[in-house]
């Protein structure tokens, strides 16, 4: 016989278990509900907007606005406008040449600095490079690129050439003429300086976070610093790194005035990220709004909502990758 | 592992953890196996000399001189905040992870000070390996991996590493149920199979001494059973310190019993005697009334 028989025939249906919140709490309730969809409203009204700018030029357009290279519009004798051709290929293609570059050289240095602030500086000095990288953090960015037109130029020209001397046989590195000033690298170089303080912070987050236990573990097993950092705290702080790297990817795509200050923006498809032409789509919109016309303002807002659309996709892979990469270090 | 030897093991450990009096503490620690000291030849084992611990100005632990012959389990017990899992952390010099930590006094290992100027300190951990608390198995790694981590993270090679997979996972009681999912990540295992892993790492690397900082705290009666019997198992080759605030188990695995406690200053070593004596006759007023339960 089993339990189940012992007890009466009859099982009961599962009871509906409810509560009724006080007051506060839905007042509570209600004022953080607003403040969290606020931003999310604020998100899809802006999308909104430059959709309904774009989208007359989209219609036009279509494809070509993301695959073509021209962007041009001529006016007839009288001041009107005769014709207008809108391609941002070559902006989004510079625009992504420069964030990679900035990606490429900004997150290994932000991580090895956040592994240095986590695991090696102590007291006062640590305090003070947390403060300065927070700064830096929030430098304006024009003077980032005034620093790099100004001071950084020169170096970066001289590196340049030395990429190109010994590595010009990779296409990437070979250029046509050698102009090397303005080039998407340097931009890069901007940008990576500008993600470092970025990157640093969320990595250094994660980093401290690593369980305690597990760093004990490794040290009672005869671990160096150096083996302890490589067998616990990076597969911990991978995923949050990866998260890190692709919010400064993010940041390194929509920034305008930096790259705008020192990127030569040429309305022509280059790989070559050390010749001294490129594109930014957030450099288009800033050199091309003054002076622009109601329909090339349009043209500009499409340009916005695709900047918009490609970092919102940037996230999303962000998301997958830390997911992916993430867990099992957890 | 079949239900009989499961149900049998049971019925062991009922015996085992049933007993509650101290004077059958004391029947408990008589009735075990007993070790003598230094007949296998292990070096002369791991001594400490006057050791003080300090973290900041709080003075935490004072004057503890206690020898650990080789081939020998020495429990530490006493109430908590008395020092001895502190004491158990200089003796592989973990005591210094807490940035204001302070030591004075001497820690021999072979007659060796392992506070010595220009000691390497891996070096020291490899020898004298620990075991903690809470299982601390590393999650990104497999079964196998984890066990193998003390030669990736000590830089040691080692030519037949599934030999000494094998091996380590056999000593430490958990071979037979791990042996065909070695490729599995090391959290999927039950808590007890988890703390008999990091077991099995720490034999990895070879240590001569194991400190085990309260290993069954955190564990189920069976799981702890299990443990207790790795420990007896491991006595025979090596020297293991445990920190036990269970008193059954001290008087279960334990040769030697050293008794700790702290009157709200530092923490200080009452007595140590062998852990039958401890159980049965205690020299100290204090031991007795701890050992018999009347406070702790």
């Amino acid at each position: 016989m089993t339990l189940m028989e012992n007890q009466s025939a009859t099982i009961p249906a599962p009871r509906e278990i409810t509560t009724k919140p006080r007051v506060s709490d839905q007042i509570f309730r209600a004022v953080v509900t607003v403040g969290g969809m606020s931003s999310l409203i604020i998100l899809g009204l802006i999308a909104l907007f430059l959709s309904l700018k774009g989208i007359n030029v989209l219609r036009i357009e279509q494809l070509s606005f993301i695959t073509e290279s021209k962007w041009e519009v001529l006016q007839d004798a009288e001041g009107k406008i005769a014709e207008s051709t809108f391609g941002l290929a070559a902006m989004l293609i510079g625009t992504f040449l420069a964030a990679l570059i900035a990606v490429i050289v900004g997150v290994p240095i932000a991580v090895l600095s956040a592994l240095y602030l986590t695991f090696y500086a102590r007291g006062s000095a640590k305090k003070l490079l947390v403060s300065l990288i927070d700064l830096m953090a929030a430098f304006p960015s024009l003077l980032f690129g005034f620093w790099g037109f100004i001071v950084l130029m020169g170096s970066a020209e001289y590196w340049a050439k030395l990429l190109n001397k010994y590595l010009g046989f990779i296409p990437l590195f070979d250029v046509p003429a050698p102009i090397f000033e303005r080039s998407p690298f340097i931009a890069g170089l901007v940008l990576a300086i500008m993600i470092i303080p970025i990157v640093t912070a969320i990595s250094r987050e994660i980093f401290d976070q690593t369980p305690l236990d597990r760093i004990q573990a490794a040290y009672a097993l005869g671990a160096s610093k150096l083996s302890m950092i490589r067998a616990v705290v990076i597969p911990y702080g991978r995923g949050g790194v990866v998260g890190g790297a692709m919010l400064g990817l993010g940041r390194a795509m929509g920034e305008t005035v930096a790259v705008y200050t020192v990127l030569n923006v040429v309305y022509q498809i280059n790989w070559q990220i050390l010749f001294g032409a490129g594109g930014n789509v957030a450099s288009l919109i800033l050199l091309k709004f003054g002076e622009a016309g109601p329909q090339e303002v349009d043209a500009l807002m499409a340009a916005g909502l695709v900047l918009f659309l490609l970092t919102l996709i940037v996230n999303a892979i962000s998301d997958i990758l830390i997911n992916r990469f993430g867990r099992r270090g957890r | 592992m079949s239900s009989t030897e499961n149900s049998n093991n049971e019925n062991n450990m009922e015996k085992k953890m049933q007993t509650t009096t101290p004077s059958s503490l004391a029947s408990v620690a008589n009735n075990r196996e007993q070790r003598v000291p230094g007949t296998n030849l292990l070096g002369t084992g791991l001594e400490t000399r006057g050791v003080h611990a300090w973290f900041g100005k709080k003075h935490v632990l004072s004057d503890v001189s206690l020898d650990f012959a080789a081939g020998t389990v020495t429990a530490l017990i006493g109430p908590s905040g008395c020092g001895k899992s502190t004491y158990l952390r200089t003796l592989n010099r973990m005591h210094e992870f807490i940035p204001t930590a302070a030591l004075a006094g001497e820690v021999l290992l072979d007659g060796q000070d392992i506070y010595a100027p220009g000691t390497d300190v891996t070096k020291i951990r490899l020898r004298v390996g620990m075991v903690f608390q809470k299982p601390n198995p590393f999650p990104s790694m497999t079964i196998g991996e984890n066990v193998l981590s003390g030669l990736k993270l000590a830089q040691l090679k080692k030519s037949n590493t599934d030999e000494l997979l094998e091996s380590c996972l056999v000593r430490a009681g958990l071979w037979s149920e791990v042996k065909d999912r070695l490729g599995e990540h090391g959290g999927a295992l039950s808590g007890g199979q988890q703390q008999r892993l990091c077991i099995a790492r720490s034999l990895a690397v070879e240590p001569q001494v194991l400190l085990m900082d309260e290993p069954c705290s955190a564990l189920d009666p069976g799981s702890t059973f299990r443990i207790e019997e790795t420990i007896s198992e491991l006595a025979k080759s090596m020297t293991i310190v445990i920190v036990t605030h269970n008193m059954q188990q001290a008087a279960r695995v334990s040769d030697y019993t050293a008794f700790f406690l702290s009157d709200g200053g530092p923490g200080v070593m009452v007595e140590t005697a062998p852990t039958s004596k401890i159980f049965s006759s205690p020299t100290d007023k204090r031991t007795e009334d701890y050992v018999t339960g009347r406070f702790g």
